[in-house]
């Protein structure tokens, strides 16, 4: 049912959005490896008043099994105040669940109790593949005019071309595939926008039988995962221009558009590059209403270490890949987070400049050799890195969870990479530390790896703007 | 038309001209969007120049919206015209009384939108989102009490096709009253908005006025057959 008063998560402009009161529950994709167990949306408590802080408070299990979460999202958000398609009285209160092995999307309804979040639809994957042609269906975005779902597959028994799916505001139907015109594009992964450009941009992975039993090493080094970004007309839903990072480059992943709708660059972390193992940041900008480029920005390299340390898929290089897998960059677009998820270590940078990083701050935790302990349990080491990262809407806090997919979880870390997910404080003037209150992990998770964080009332990657 | 029927067109205008989803939004996103474009390539210039210019790009933006709200209300004064000079007012107003109950009816039920549009429109294409925008939301029928209230223009449907071209040209009249006075509510409010109270007013002030316009348009719908049917 419609509102009378926008709903207020709605925020015009990033500006005003920095200004959200900060996020009391925090919701988690949470996936059984084993697909014995059904997966779940986990609820944690986020509120530092709360004597329940840091701890599951809530658990919904979905009625499969094997689904294999991975990302979500809201059904609506600031996006939906753009002036040309104004529908700023329906609530942010559902879930857009994909399961990423199963192709089934799930609806969960948090507004009537939030920490037990309720199914309130399951689209199933013949429903995807019928309408939108599509499988294995990843991240999910409030558009302005609907739900964009990026899918990683083809349907009926096609591998590929992967893209995108629209899915109806309210009633959560498979509207239909969105790309009128797909150029050369083939690969999927990331998709988001600059609303004030009317432009869209997609990321390549690979397709399902390229990633779904591992990384495969041929492919790697044949470079034959994505390194290309495309650019689409999001009006007219035509690719409009194909850039290449090169293909050593690959695996360019998660997206990050500037938040300031009349800005047009954006961060894409490259997960590793088959030259050197290390992972890059790449910053996509254009002059003035000319061709799409792209910029390294930021290198980070490979850290030498002992093979007996290093799984058997790493043993050869005798080296540490950082394995960058996830970004984010905070509302005001002035600090871009990055996870390290092969070394285990989070950076932070300044990117006021963003052709010129700065690196402000750094946390080790995890990793394939450093195994660093949390300093909640400083004897326990943690297997994992940080992975999927999320920062609220004011930038002051940084949630981390550890698993990256499940099969290539169980390559990078052969002995289990288990499952934690923590909390850093961040310093507006740099640096980043450690929250020692905020620790789930293990059981906690009842047996489940952990996975994107979506933050109550919205987050960094949730919302997008249509006014300066 | 007697004088209270223009003020009546007039006064719906300046409704139509309040709401954020007839154009006044899109007015000022378009002026955030040039103040901005105009901070960053200007900054070497003195810090004055990027707000007139942002202001003539909300300005700029009025009248293509104007001309695409006109012509969806003309469609219908031009239909109720033609069809009153050739039935008999009671059966129009009847007619499209009940067009206005179901079409009201439909917009408090439905909640699509469409999907075409964006944030960089040409002044074309912003006539045609206007029209469209308009059309949907029923501004031209939400008139109709008013344009078959008064007695027909030329005295019925004896004179055919002149008595046609005189309620055109009435259809015409009731059309520019009404778009000057939206155009002239929304500008206001596009400025006002823009320059003084600023967008952070969205969060609080921006009821639901399409819940209350579809409710608008089923209540003019059953006040027009009431009338038509009593009197």
């Amino acid at each position: 049912m419609a509102l009378w008063k926008p709903d207020p998560s709605f925020y015009p402009s990033p500006r005003q959005a920095v200004e959200a009161p900060p996020e009391k529950l925090a919701y988690l994709a949470a996936f059984d490896r084993s697909a014995e167990k059904p997966d779940a949306i986990a609820v944690l408590d986020t509120d530092p008043d709360s004597d329940r802080y840091g701890q599951v408070v809530g658990w919904t299990d979905l009625p499969y099994t094997g689904d294999e979460l991975h990302h979500f999202g809201w059904n609506a958000c600031s996006s939906a105040l753009c002036p040309y398609a104004p529908h700023p009285h329906v609530e942010r209160r559902y879930l857009v669940v994909p399961g990423l092995r199963s192709s089934r999307i799930y609806v969960l309804d948090t507004k009537a109790d939030p920490r037990q979040p309720e199914i309130v639809k399951v689209l199933e994957a013949e429903e995807l593949a019928k309408h939108a042609g599509y499988s294995r269906p990843h991240t999910v975005h409030c558009g302005p005019e609907g739900i964009y779902v990026s899918a990683l597959g083809g349907a009926n028994g096609d591998d590929g071309p992967g893209g995108i799916a629209l899915l109806d505001h309210t009633s959560f139907e498979v509207r239909g595939q969105w790309e009128i015109d797909r150029g050369p594009q083939y690969l999927a992964y990331d998709a988001w926008w600059h609303l004030g450009h009317d432009t869209l941009v997609t990321s390549e992975w690979g397709t399902p039988s390229m990633i779904e039993d591992g990384l495969v090493g041929e492919l790697l080094l044949g470079r034959k995962y994505g390194h290309a970004l495309h650019f689409w007309d999001l009006r007219k839903r035509r690719h409009l221009q194909r850039v290449d990072l090169g293909d050593q480059y690959q695996m360019p992943l998660e997206l990050r558009p500037a938040h300031d709708p009349t800005k047009d660059y954006g961060f894409v972390g490259v997960v590793v590059s088959v030259e050197d193992l290390s992972a890059s940041i790449w910053l996509w900008h254009r002059d003035k209403g000319k061709e799409w480029q792209v910029t390294k920005v930021i290198d980070i390299p490979a850290e030498p270490a002992d093979p007996a340390l290093l799984p058997p898929i790493l043993q050869p290089f005798g080296a540490v890949p950082p394995l960058v897998t996830d970004i984010d960059l905070t509302v005001d677009d002035k600090t871009l987070y990055v996870s390290a998820w092969g070394t285990g270590e989070l950076l932070q940078y300044d990117v006021s400049d963003p052709f010129k990083p700065v690196k402000t701050g750094s946390v080790r935790i995890g990793g394939i050799v450093g195994r660093t302990p949390h300093p909640a349990a400083p004897d326990q080491p943690l297997r994992g890195g940080p992975q999927m990262v999320e920062i609220s809407r004011d930038g002051r806090r940084v949630y981390v969870t550890n698993s990256l997919y499940g099969s290539w979880d169980d390559q990078f870390y052969p002995e289990g990479v288990g499952a934690w997910a923590v909390k850093l404080d961040a310093d507006p003037a740099g640096g980043i530390a450690l929250d020692e209150r905020f620790f789930p992990n293990g059981d906690d998770f009842r047996g489940r790896r952990v996975h994107q964080v979506r933050l109550q009332g919205g987050d960094a990657s949730s919302d997008s703007y249509c006014y300066p | 038309m007697t004088g209270w029927q223009w003020l009546a067109l007039a006064g719906l205008g300046a409704f139509h001209g309040l709401n954020p989803g007839m154009g006044w939004l899109f007015a000022v996103a378009i002026g955030l969007q040039e103040r901005s474009l105009s901070d960053d390539s200007g900054s070497a210039t003195s810090g004055a120049a990027p707000r007139p210019r942002a202001v003539a790009a909300l300005l700029r933006a009025l009248p293509p919206i104007a001309a695409g709200h006109a012509a969806s209300v003309l469609v219908v004064a031009g239909l109720v015209g033609v069809f009153q000079s050739v039935l008999a007012t009671r059966l129009v107003a009847i007619g499209g009384g009940a067009v206005l109950v179901g079409f009201g009816l439909w917009r408090a039920l439905s909640q699509r939108h469409f999907r075409w549009a964006g944030m960089r429109l040409s002044a074309a294409q912003l006539v045609s989102w206007s029209f469209l925008m308009s059309s949907v939301h029923g501004a031209g029928l939400m008139l109709l009490p008013v344009l078959v209230a008064g007695p027909t223009p030329a005295g019925g449907h004896h004179h055919g096709a002149a008595a046609a071209g005189a309620s055109l040209w009435t259809g015409l009249g009731a059309t520019t009253v009404h778009t000057v006075a939206m155009v002239a509510v929304a500008g206001a409010v596009a400025l006002v908005v823009y320059e003084v109270v600023g967008l952070r007013i969205l969060r609080t002030a921006w009821v639901n006025l399409d819940r209350v316009w579809a409710y608008a348009l089923v209540g003019a719908g059953v006040a027009t057959i009431a009338t038509a049917v009593t009197s």
